[in-house]
């Protein structure tokens, strides 16, 4: 099944330094909500050893030999998806991946059925996108192995909001006292929503910027309940993208404004679209991300995307070391 | 025959009657004989005594909301198992909802149910006819025919009839009829794809919400309707502040319109879908235990809803009984089927208001008897009533008695409780039907 490579050109554990995983708690990574500032940062150092790896010339560690990694995408993903099985074979695991959309799912089978039948095969670590909010919790309630949440529909998106932190950190140094602009789709976005908690555990400062009809209701009672003074709501751009240091403008989906969230999208992109000119009121180290797929000329101009303020492909580079280390992390952590 | 039966010691309250003291109650030949002082009953022959010291003797509970599932969705109840359940939860009655498969809305269908409920069931089953056929909202069912059969009002239940002009024309038509028009009131366009109450909690958990508005809307519709028709109006499972609000301005302007409110909406908030109170800090649970609609709500709706049952704009608790099997529920959040197994938790649970200082016995046995029988009328006899000559239909309950709720001894097939785990204080003892005891807790 796996093709053994010539061990001279394997790096071997002693040359690739594990971090400590003392203060490693979870078993599975479902969003970031119960992550302290300590558990990010030996995310963020884990995948800085990752990224590491991934600059030699054979890109594989044998840290995973043994272990399989499932991915089950219940939902198109094409960059989440491939940087999970990057990340798993990198560290040497054998992968299996299940494409909900030709496999017995389509058949009536229970997401529980098929979680449970994939943890009988041999499963270590299953990888899960669902288009359902909630869905990994349901699935760590039936099954014993390690879970990652690779996105459940409005929720949360992990491990994106943790490679958004370390291409922060890697360019800005900290996240302590930023201004993190978000701009978009609010209210269906799991990005968002793993960022609010990612980004204010580390210190930053969240601006949720979008037209009403794209914010939840509730939000700002969110906010409250859930005592995060650093977040705020803000529906025009100009005033959220002053002195930001990091701006990022979310997919808008054509859907919306078909589902009549949105009066035309010529008025979204006049109102919202991130542009050079706009870009301007932000600080000038400002970084623009952009968590893909992007729609150019919709939530952003070409200019933007492709500018020099830009860290957008390496967001997706950088996506492949953070999935690394949370592999890494996840499998030691259950063999405590 | 039943043998006559005294029950003798307990605490008798029944609000019909304005009775609130110890004292024997006498059944014979099946009906309510005679109720006086301790020892004091005529002399019977071949008579059985129930010792109820400690117990309240109240009036057979009247649910005017369950789901009995029967025929159609057998796998997720019968008639046998949920008036199995309602005996083990204290009530005698249960007005059951037409959304069945074919949905009552044909007298076949009416006399199917009432039949199987005489072979079958444990309790008197009450039927609801649907108001438009198969409730599509789109034409009225033969009311009059239905009434005939034996309906105790009309209703489309989960589909409510979204057409205003559909909507006059049933209470027109029902008003000659003299039975009410119960509605399930929700703007299903409003509502759209919604899985719980458009709050802090859906913003939170990334679920899309139903907003209260949507209830509010069509509660306001049909108050408007009910006051241009003069039909009788019954809102059914009131859940939010604004609804109360609404529905108290309407009977202050004598509109002929009644209410109730279920279990769980007046005990449980929207917060419950993030995992059990006492574990708020740990990992979240999406439990679809608690997905039911209406949505559960907040706080100060509870608030809102214990308040008018005090004041009378709410008029009946009813469960709202939904049961489910485990494949309708144990699922994705945004997939599960909505609904509540409530029947045989009602009781302890709203002991928890009283228990909690929030509401008083009276009121509680009054929204459980007197109140929703005075809506369903007297076509069936005197109900919620233990007046000398009427059915003797009387539940004892322990209102001090603990115990911990386990779905798997329920006796309705559907184990869909949010209450799972749940310590309460109050229990049914027995329960009596016509003067045949259908239900009595294992003694410990």
């Amino acid at each position: 099944m796996k093709a053994i490579e010539p061990n001279s050109s394997i790096a071997t554990p002693e040359t690739f330094p594990p971090p400590s995983v003392a203060v490693w708690q979870h078993s599975h990574v479902l969003d970031l909500d119960d992550f302290t500032q300590e558990e990010i940062e030996l995310v963020l150092e884990t995948a800085d050893a990752m990224a590491e790896v991934l600059t030699r010339e054979v890109k594989r560690v044998p840290t995973l030999r043994g272990k399989t990694v499932v991915t089950m995408f219940y939902e198109p993903s094409t960059r989440t998806r491939a940087s999970f099985e990057l990340a798993a074979k990198n560290l040497s695991a054998d992968t299996v991946s299940l494409d909900a959309s030709k496999s017995s799912i389509v058949k009536g089978e229970s997401l529980i059925d098929s979680l449970r039948t994939i943890q009988a095969l041999g499963a270590d670590i299953i990888v899960m996108r669902h288009s359902q909010s909630g869905a990994p919790y349901l699935a760590t309630q039936h099954v014993t192995c390690s879970l990652i949440n690779a996105g459940d529909g409005w929720h949360a998106h992990p491990s994106q909001a943790l490679l958004d932190l370390y291409t922060i950190r890697r360019h800005l140094g900290t996240l302590a006292n930023l201004k993190v602009t978000i701009i978009g789709d609010i209210m269906h976005s799991r990005v968002a929503r793993s960022n609010v908690w990612g980004m204010t555990t580390m210190g930053a400062r969240v601006i949720l910027c979008a037209p009403p009809t794209l914010l939840p209701r509730g939000l700002d009672s969110f906010i409250a309940n859930c005592q995060l003074p650093n977040v705020s709501i803000e529906t025009e751009i100009e005033p959220a993208l002053k002195n930001a240091d990091v701006v990022m403008p979310l997919r808008l989906q054509m859907e919306r404004q078909q589902s009549g969230l949105l009066p035309s999208l010529r008025e979204y992109i006049q109102l919202y679209q991130l542009t050079l000119e706009r870009l301007s009121l932000a600080k000038p180290h400002v970084l623009v991300m952009h968590p893909g797929p992007i729609n150019e000329g919709i939530e952003i101009s070409p200019e933007v995307a492709h500018g020099a303020q830009s860290v957008i492909e390496e967001q997706v580079t950088n996506g492949v070391a953070i999935r690394m280390a949370l592999l890494y992390l996840i499998a030691g952590g259950k063999n405590k | 025959m039943s043998p006559n039966l005294l029950i003798s010691g307990g605490h008798i309250l029944d609000p019909s009657q304005g009775i609130d003291k110890v004292a024997d109650l006498l059944i014979t030949k099946g009906k309510i004989a005679w109720l006086g002082d301790k020892g004091a009953a005529p002399s019977q022959s071949d008579l059985t005594t129930i010792d109820a010291t400690g117990l309240v003797v109240c009036p057979g509970f009247v649910d005017l909301h369950c789901h009995l599932r029967e025929p159609g969705f057998e796998d997720k109840e019968t008639i046998a198992t949920g008036t199995k359940a309602a005996a083990k939860g204290g009530f005698t009655t249960v007005c059951c909802m037409p959304n069945t498969n074919p949905p009552l809305d044909t007298q076949a269908s009416i006399d199917y149910v009432k039949k199987t409920a005489e072979i079958k069931g444990a309790v008197q089953v009450l039927p609801i006819g649907c108001v438009t056929k198969g409730r599509q909202g789109k034409e009225l069912t033969e009311m009059s025919e239905l009434a005939n059969a034996g309906v105790v009002g009309f209703s489309d239940d989960g589909d409510p009839v979204a057409s205003s002009r559909i909507m006059s024309l049933a209470m027109d038509y029902s008003q000659a009829l003299g039975l009410p028009i119960i509605n399930h009131c929700e703007d299903k366009e409003l509502s759209d794809g919604g899985s719980m109450n458009d709050g802090w909690v859906s913003a939170r958990l990334g679920l899309k919400g139903i907003p209260k508005a949507a209830e509010e809307i069509i509660v306001a519709r049909d108050l408007a309707l009910a006051h241009l028709t003069g039909a009788k109006l019954h809102v059914a499972h009131v859940s939010t502040n604004s609804s109360v609000e609404i529905i108290r301005r309407a009977k202050e302007k004598g509109i002929a319109v009644t209410a109730e409110v279920t279990p769980h909406h007046l005990t449980l908030t929207e917060e419950r879908i993030m995992g059990s109170q006492s574990e708020k800090h740990n990992q979240l649970t999406y439990d679809t235990n608690a997905k039911v609609n209406p949505p559960l709500r907040t706080e100060e709706d509870i608030a809102a809803l214990i308040k008018g049952l005090k004041d009378g704009t709410i008029d009946a608790i009813a469960t709202d009984h939904a049961p489910h099997t485990s494949v309708d529920k144990m699922c994705e959040f945004g997939l599960a089927a909505f609904g509540i197994s409530g029947l045989e938790t009602a009781l302890a649970c709203l002991m928890s208001l009283v228990h909690g200082g929030r509401l008083d016995l009276k009121t509680l046995i009054s929204k459980l008897t007197f109140e929703p029988a005075t809506i369903i009328g007297t076509r069936y006899g005197e109900l919620g009533t233990l007046k000398p000559g009427c059915r003797a239909d009387v539940t004892l309950f322990n209102p001090n008695k603990e115990w911990i709720v386990d779905s798997r001894d329920f006796a309705s097939k559907g184990k869909n409780t949010p209450f799972d785990g749940c310590q309460f204080k109050g229990r049914v003892i027995a329960t009596i039907v016509s003067g045949k005891v259908v239900y009595r807790d294992k003694p410990e």
